[in-house]
């Protein structure tokens, strides 16, 4: 089984550093392609392969790519987005940690390709270890010409800068991630225009995950037909699956495409620790609904999980077990996107709060029936269409899946008026 | 009044951005990393550096988690309390931080050693419950282990 962007990340987690990445072939997609390949054939390139963003929309990358206008003078941005910030979301950190020069490869790759001017990698401000190694890894490359004037003696240049965050989810999304960098209040932003045709200064930026730029000079090596062929499904590639909770071996593995939770959760993850037992997970991040054991032989990518009712997300599973309570935990979900709101918009900023109020009254004995109805009503209101961006329709996909799937919960926390369970977490 | 090494160090970032307003963070983050915290001065000051209003400033400063505006210890403690440290029982070690440093969120302890704030979510969920102390990070931690790791910090 390939496993093509962590293979030579050492067991122990530690970066590899120029050398070594150049010795397992690093950088050798960037000298083929400064060599050989128009701009247009890398984009061209990605598209065929229909490599789709890890970052948890699932958009194609070379799609995203062609929408940046190539006749317009000026400079022009490539981003990496690794503010990795959505709960129980640990995958980016691996690749940031272990292998930063395969990030700035792929970067420089997509750089061409859209013909950026300028690049940055937004780093989340609690990776410190990470934020260590970027700045090591981009001082090595400006060294051995892989950045700066005229890379590998041609005429493609490109300049980087690593940017570290102060803290707040809302950086995540892409327009409000621009705004951030450019010193703002993190709100998102209104679209059209989209970033590609008017982005950071109101120039053509791209936006991508850590996990998809990494992917960039795999491609290029390998060409799309090797890509298609790592994965179990029609979407291409591996893709780096984590669990965590009340399992024996919670982790990150990089696996085929397409496996299925039962797979993840029993070979990888080692099965429910003693005592244990598994209700349901979100299968990709905070942002994603509920699935339970009605759904262990769902197909884990972007189709299989959305045909299920969820949404593949970040892939990063969080398993919910059953000396865990489902209000409780659902309660925390609403703490953190209530915190986070940004307050742009009335639904999210006013909702949330009141969603994450309700559910701490059913969890201290204080909720009464027409709070279930409350709590849908909110579901549907702070729903995808409803509000300014997507945090607050993300929001609503653990709570509206949790009053689906584990509604005698909520119903025994009325009628007894306390929480059932012996644990009072908060 | 900014320090020299403070105007230095912003002067510099001026010289990465197209407008004085996008090194408004940079700024937050020089300041903040000689004083711990800023104050309504520091706003003022990086205000005028940048050619903003304090209110401008203002805005981007109580926007982010990790811009202090109140005073803080000499040792901040980030406890991650989102959902894989919730299921992994981050509750116990709040529990704890706050009997052995007698604080709760927000407050500090009486001879400015720590300052205890909830985090979210660190991204090291497989190692929860999780939390770091300044550049720090530490995983998998027992209530046990809470006394050893502050001994590290004076």
């Amino acid at each position: 089984m390939e496993r093509p962007l962590t293979q030579h990340i050492p067991d122990n987690g530690a970066a590899l550093h120029l050398r070594e990445y150049e010795a397992v072939g690093g950088y050798s997609a960037l000298r083929k392609a400064l060599r050989d390949m128009e701009p247009a054939q890398v984009s061209t390139l990605i598209k065929d392969a229909n490599l789709k963003g890890r970052g948890g929309a699932g958009f194609a990358t070379g799609v995203k790519w062609s929408f940046v206008p190539m006749d317009v003078p000026g400079p022009k941005y490539l981003i990496a987005n690794a503010d990795e910030m959505e709960p129980g979301t640990f995958k980016d950190r691996w690749l940031l940690e272990g292998n930063p020069h395969q990030l700035l490869e792929g970067m420089v790759l997509a750089a061409y390709a859209i013909q950026a001017t300028d690049a940055f990698v937004f780093l989340r401000w609690a990776y410190k270890d990470a934020a260590r190694e970027m700045r090591r890894a981009i001082a090595d490359a400006y060294t051995a010409g892989y950045l700066g004037k005229n890379i590998l003696g041609s005429t493609f240049s490109l300049e980087m800068q690593l940017h570290t965050g102060v803290g707040r989810y809302m950086c995540g999304e892409e327009t409000a991630l621009l705004n951030s960098l450019e010193g703002k209040r993190a709100t998102p932003r209104a679209k059209p225009p989209f970033p590609q045709v008017s982005g950071l200064f109101g120039k053509p930026t791209i936006v991508n995950n850590v996990e998809t730029l990494s992917w960039i000079s795999h491609i290029v090596n390998n060409g799309e037909a090797w890509f298609k062929s790592l994965s179990y499904t029609a979407d291409g590639g591996t893709k780096i699956y984590g669990v965590s909770g009340r399992v024996n071996k919670p982790g990150a593995w990089e696996l085929p495409m397409g496996i299925t939770m039962r797979e993840l959760l029993e070979e990888h993850a080692g099965g429910m620790r003693n005592g244990y037992r598994f209700r349901g997970a979100l299968p990709g991040g905070a942002s994603t609904d509920f699935l339970t054991d009605a759904h262990l032989d769902v197909k884990m990518d972007f189709a299989g999980v959305a045909a299920a009712g969820s949404r593949l997300g970040t892939g990063t599973m969080v398993v919910l077990d059953d000396h865990t309570c489902p209000v409780g935990f659902v309660h925390n979900l609403e703490h953190f996107f209530a915190q986070e709101s940004c307050g742009f918009c009335t639904p999210c900023r006013e909702g949330l709060p009141w969603t994450e109020k309700i559910l701490w009254s059913l969890e201290n004995g204080t909720g009464e029936p027409a709070d279930l109805e409350l709590l849908e009503r909110h579901a549907r209101l702070l729903g995808p269409g409803n509000t300014f961006c997507a945090l607050a329709p993300g929001a609503m996909e653990p709570l509206q899946s949790a009053l689906k799937y584990f509604r005698e919960d909520f119903e025994q926390h009325i009628k007894e008026k306390k929480c059932p369970y012996a644990h009072h977490q908060h | 009044m900014l320090s020299a090494i403070e105007i230095e160090k912003i002067t510099h970032e001026l010289q990465q951005v197209p407008v004085k307003k996008a090194a408004c963070i940079e700024a937050l983050k020089i300041v903040q990393q000689e004083r711990r915290w800023i104050s309504d001065e520091s706003v003022a000051d990086i205000a005028a550096i940048l050619e903003m209003s304090t209110a401008e400033v203002d805005s981007v400063a109580t926007f982010y988690n990790l811009i202090f505006r109140q005073p803080v210890g000499r040792h901040v403690i980030l406890l991650c309390d989102s959902i894989s440290c919730y299921v992994m029982g981050y509750t116990v070690l709040r529990q704890r931080l706050n009997e052995i440093l007698l604080i709760g969120y927000g407050q500090t302890t009486t001879d400015e050693r720590f300052t205890l704030l909830p985090n979210a979510c660190l991204g090291t969920c497989d190692h929860a419950p999780a939390l770091m102390i300044d550049d720090d990070l530490y995983r998998d931690i027992k209530p046990g282990d809470l006394e050893q790791i502050l001994e590290k910090y004076h």
